[in-house]
């Protein structure tokens, strides 16, 4: 059970060889002997699990079943789910249970996927390292000295030290992709709008996307494909057809055209990281794609834009949690204006604290314009940059993050190194396209994760690409030492 | 262009959030950094730039304003810190 894809789990199911509910009990068996060092998950409840896995073994027996039935499933602590604590990381919604189930819940309800946990994660997804998390930091598998990454990095962890065969995550500036290099497995951002962010807590909502965490590109389409939909409950939603992404996994890759910026080889990026990367273009031109030098110029503008952005979305959006309808309230307080005060000093960590003040300084009266409308207009010439790349190629590689995991405790007391995590990752947040992080190589025992972006809506190229390689390489494969 | 102890505290007052005398240095010192790394933005010229408020160019769509979710005061009213039959209970606020 533990080395099977997710397609061979569902094979394995429908052909009667374990059912969902031993299946379910071997990765809850896994999560009971490794989370108390690993700290991947935030609330674990078996009895509800193994209930959803013997639901799912009636409709495999009633021979109902679709791709994803009886597979457990982790779920970061981001999403909704009926019944369920979510805390997002943070003391404020430490003892909240959700009174109902977030879009992306629902639909792998409906699909019969057991939901096998709540993961841990950076508090309201803010972080580059789960370090932020009120709930404890997380452990990289591959070295516990290190951080998995963030803000998805409980699901990362979960997912690299296979105590469940796939994870969900979201990922505003690169917090399923940053962890998914950091971890060694593979992870989608789909194309802005194409999963439902309804039930999702939201963090920056013009940014905040939720995808597939996985061991390989096909294992993350399996998932793409329960996950995506137009949902009315969404604003943002978008209104297509839905797409099948398993299809067009095996296509030939030959003449693609790959586009290189040369902006993301400049002095931030780690030269062994660099050295994994340009192995990985070799691979792919062996493989027929053709490489296309590009160039992004406004992406060192990505960080200070994403800065104003997001912050300033974040304030707006946490200004829900008041003590009054649900979350944290303080103990003592002397009216109305005191309780809010405490309640929001005592239930946000430092870095929420943080990006609240900043959110609320470039919103505030005077400051508008040289900040918030400023940012977007880099954002608008962040969109342009990769635009006039589409012109020229079909795929953008890259790398995933600068440098492979560090030490926890490193960066934490500054959070512009921290910052610099996402260097990579944020302008595709920026201007909404789909990427993804997939394995391909090693430094000193770390994983490396390589950046695969698409222009809107392709990620079934994207997913092509990452499958073929993954079809030609064993990195994904790679599993962290005393895990078995 | 820094951030000031001043503007932090009229900022925290706005955000209602309590930052107490002994935080306002760390506080100061870290917005300042955060703040120095955003200020890299004035380096572009955007003057003729259209501002870019969402990643996809969509209308905001309308519904009928119809109740969908049924009967779920009671579920609501269970969250709250502190709630007594259909209400959430708040310190007082008019005498």
């Amino acid at each position: 059970m533990l080395n099977l894809s997710l397609k061979e789990l569902s094979l394995a199911l429908g052909s009667k060889k374990f059912t969902s509910v031993e299946l379910t009990q071997f990765f809850l068996n896994r999560i009971k002997k490794f989370n108390s060092s690993l700290n991947a998950f935030i609330t674990i409840d078996e009895e509800k699990s193994l209930a959803m896995a013997k639901k799912s073994d009636q409709l495999i027996q009633s021979g109902s079943k679709s791709c994803l039935t009886g597979i457990p499933i982790a779920q970061k602590d981001i999403f909704c789910a009926d019944g369920w604590k979510t805390t997002c990381g943070s003391k404020m919604l430490e003892n909240f249970i959700a009174p109902y189930n977030s879009t992306v819940i629902k639909k792998f309800n409906e699909s019969g996927a057991v939901n096998i946990g709540k993961t841990n994660m950076d508090e309201f997804a803010m972080g580059s390292s789960n370090e932020t998390s009120y709930f404890g930091t997380v452990k990289n598998p591959w070295n516990h000295d290190c951080v998995p990454g963030g803000s998805s990095g409980g699901s990362a962890a979960a997912v690299a030290a296979r105590l469940a065969p796939a994870a969900t995550g979201t990922d505003t500036g690169g917090s399923i992709r940053q962890p998914a290099s950091l971890c060694g497995f593979t992870g989608l951002k789909p194309t802005y709008g194409l999963v439902s962010r309804y039930g999702m807590i939201a963090f920056a909502s013009s940014l905040d996307q939720a995808g597939p965490m996985a061991i390989s590109a096909e294992d993350c389409a399996l998932m793409l494909e329960v996950m995506t939909g137009y949902d009315n409950k969404d604003s943002t939603s978008i209104n297509r057809k839905k797409q099948n992404y398993t299809n067009c996994l095996d296509e030939k890759i030959e003449g693609v055209r790959i586009g290189v910026p040369k902006e993301f080889f400049e002095d931030t990026l780690n030269p062994d990281v660099q050295k994994v990367v340009q192995e990985a273009l070799t691979q792919y031109e062996k493989l027929g794609a053709k490489i296309i030098n590009i160039s992004l110029p406004n992406n060192f503008l990505a960080i200070p834009a994403y800065y104003v952005i997001a912050p300033a979305e974040a304030s707006s959006n946490l200004s829900r949690y008041d003590g009054v309808r649900y979350g944290y309230r303080t103990k003592e307080y002397d009216d109305l204006m005191d309780m809010y005060f405490k309640t929001r000093q005592e239930g946000f960590g430092d870095e929420v604290k943080r990006r609240i003040l900043i959110g609320t300084y470039v919103l505030s009266a005077g400051y508008f314009d040289a900040y918030y409308l400023k940012a977007q207009k880099i954002r608008r010439l962040i969109a342009n940059d990769f635009k006039h790349a589409y012109e020229k190629c079909d795929v953008i590689l890259g790398p995933s993050a600068p440098s492979v995991a560090f030490n926890s405790g490193e960066k934490q007391e500054d959070p512009l190194a921290m910052y610099m995590q996402d260097i990579f990752t944020i302008s595709t947040n920026l201007a909404g396209l789909p990427a993804m992080s997939v394995p391909a190589g090693f430094i000193k025992d770390l994983p490396v994760g390589l950046q695969l972006i698409g222009n809107h809506f392709e990620e079934s190229k994207i997913l092509n690409m990452a499958h073929v390689y993954q079809q030609n390489t064993d990195w994904h494969l790679h599993k962290p030492k005393g895990i078995d | 262009m820094s951030i000031k102890k001043e503007e932090i505290k009229k900022i925290a007052h706005l955000a209602r959030i309590k930052v107490s005398q002994e935080e306002l240095d760390q506080v100061e010192k870290k917005l300042d950094g955060i703040m120095t790394l955003i200020e890299k933005m004035q380096e572009v010229n955007t003057e003729s730039i259209e501002p870019m408020s969402h990643a996809l160019d969509i209308d905001q769509p309308l519904r009928e304003d119809k109740v969908t979710e049924k009967d779920i005061r009671d579920k609501s009213l269970s969250l709250a810190p502190h709630a007594d039959k259909d209400l959430f209970i708040v310190p007082q606020v008019i005498e």
